[in-house]
């Protein structure tokens, strides 16, 4: 008897490797470590859940109760830490475990769920719920679904239809909710029942200046592009710069900046393109300090370049 | 014939078929959707098969990728006309083609009288047949 169960045992941890390695989960998480920058908390949340339905997959497999669990999250944080980039990569861990049935993320505002006048929202809600069906249906900015300055206001509507397709077809769609922190607190405290369906509340922290930094050579990398010494002490310089200043978006700055950054790199060598012979592939690979550091970021930002014009 | 000895009607895919479940019907509409077809949901009470436009359950749904989403559409048209028959039809776009590829019952009234054979003398002693609906000679949404 004992022995029995000792192979049963046995068979179940060798199944779950086994499930782990037949989900190709192992090549998305390597990929996710690779391409997102920092997230810890984040990482280590998308880790429970794929852990969560591998065991209950083989439970399932020896014929134990498997319910499935609600998977409807809750995404908060800044601008440009990755909300999105997350949503869409979790749309593939959930498919790879099996949970959904597709891998395709719908991606909706307010602007798509709720209509103009009366009775316009319930069907413009259930169509983007029906092609969100067997996948994930990602809302950003959530919270303006609910404007209670406006008792009128048709999101209220769209939320209840939302809320019941949520309960009711748990196995069919996965919703997450996106947008920052603080009024995404106020949404959920206004929608108790919008709250209580939201299994998982995964906050994303702000980016550390190194982490910046390796974004910047990450996003670069892609792109074909690297930093030489002195490009890469400025991209430094610049971020510590960046961050003091308003309306800092995270990794969405940094490509912004890097954007610049090509086109004062595309300027430069096009300038110098009659003094030299055609540049080499390192060149045209290269952004240099001199391209960074041009940038208004080290003025002072907008506000200081137009305290300058006005002197 | 347009009935079978069950006096089932017989129109579309399956119709000699017992009537499909959710399951199989979730199957056929994954075929539509692989294929790229629009789908639709119409139902009617007038089955004559000379009755070709049935009233449209809804807009036909375009970029779905599952078919969760059609089947709960079918689920509220058979909750809204319950004792109405309720077709599926998936329209394939494709230029030069843009018609229906697939179309089959998906509800049907529990009672379904049947058809009768009218014969008309016309021109002498010439014969003409058609066939008739029993259910409608009741009016619009009083047949089943």
């Amino acid at each position: 008897m004992n022995a029995e169960a000792n192979t049963s045992c046995a068979e179940a941890m060798s199944d779950l490797a086994l499930l782990y390695r037949e989900s190709g989960i192992a090549e998305v998480f390597e990929k996710l470590d690779r391409e997102l920058i920092g997230l810890a908390p984040v990482k280590s949340r998308i880790r429970e859940i794929a852990a969560l339905l591998l065991v209950d997959k083989a439970r399932r497999a020896v014929g134990l109760a498997a319910s499935a669990p609600s998977l409807h999250m809750s995404f908060t944080g800044n601008p440009g830490t990755g909300k999105t980039t997350v949503a869409m990569r979790m749309a593939d861990i959930l498919h790879r475990l099996g949970y959904t049935r597709s891998n395709h993320v719908i991606a909706v505002t307010r602007d798509d769920l709720v209509g103009q006048y009366i009775g316009h929202t319930a069907p413009k809600t259930k169509e983007v719920l029906k092609k969100a069906m067997g996948g994930v249906l990602f809302i950003d900015e959530a919270y303006y679904l609910y404007r209670p300055e406006n008792e009128r206001d048709y999101g209220q509507e769209s939320i209840e239809i939302l809320l019941q397709v949520m309960e009711n077809q748990r196995d069919d769609l996965v919703v997450i909710l996106a947008g920052y922190k603080n009024r995404m607190e106020t949404f959920f405290r206004s929608n108790p029942g919008m709250a209580s369906r939201v299994a998982h509340h995964i906050d994303f922290p702000d980016y550390s200046e190194a982490e910046l930094l390796e974004i910047a050579r990450l996003i670069a990398a892609q792109t074909d592009y690297r930093f030489d010494e002195a490009g890469l002490a400025a991209m430094r310089d610049y971020i510590a710069h960046r961050l003091a200043q308003p309306h800092f978006a995270n990794a969405r700055s940094i490509r912004n900046a890097l954007d610049r950054a090509r086109l004062r790199q595309a300027q430069r060598l096009f300038m110098n393109a009659d003094k030299q012979s055609a540049p080499d592939k390192e060149a045209l690979m290269t952004i240099t300090a001199g391209d960074i550091r041009a940038s208004r970021v080290f003025r002072g930002g907008l506000d200081g370049e137009r305290k300058q014009e006005s002197s | 014939m347009m009935t079978n000895t069950n006096q089932r009607l017989t129109q579309g895919q399956f119709s000699f078929l017992p009537d499909l479940t959710d399951a199989q019907i979730t199957k056929q509409l994954q075929y539509a959707l692989r294929q790229g077809w629009a789908v639709g949901i119409e139902y009617t009470d007038d089955p004559h098969p000379r009755n070709t436009y049935w009233e449209m359950f809804g807009n036909p749904m375009f970029d779905l990728r599952d078919p969760a989403g059609i089947l709960l559409e079918i689920n509220n048209c058979r909750k809204t006309f319950a004792s109405h028959y309720v077709r599926v039809t998936a329209f394939d776009a494709t230029r030069g083609v843009e018609s229906p590829k697939m179309s089959y019952l998906v509800n049907r009234p529990a009672n379904e009288p049947g058809f009768g054979l009218v014969r008309q003398e016309v021109d002498g002693r010439n014969i003409r047949y058609t066939i008739h609906s029993y259910a409608t000679d009741k009016g619009e949404g009083e047949r089943y």
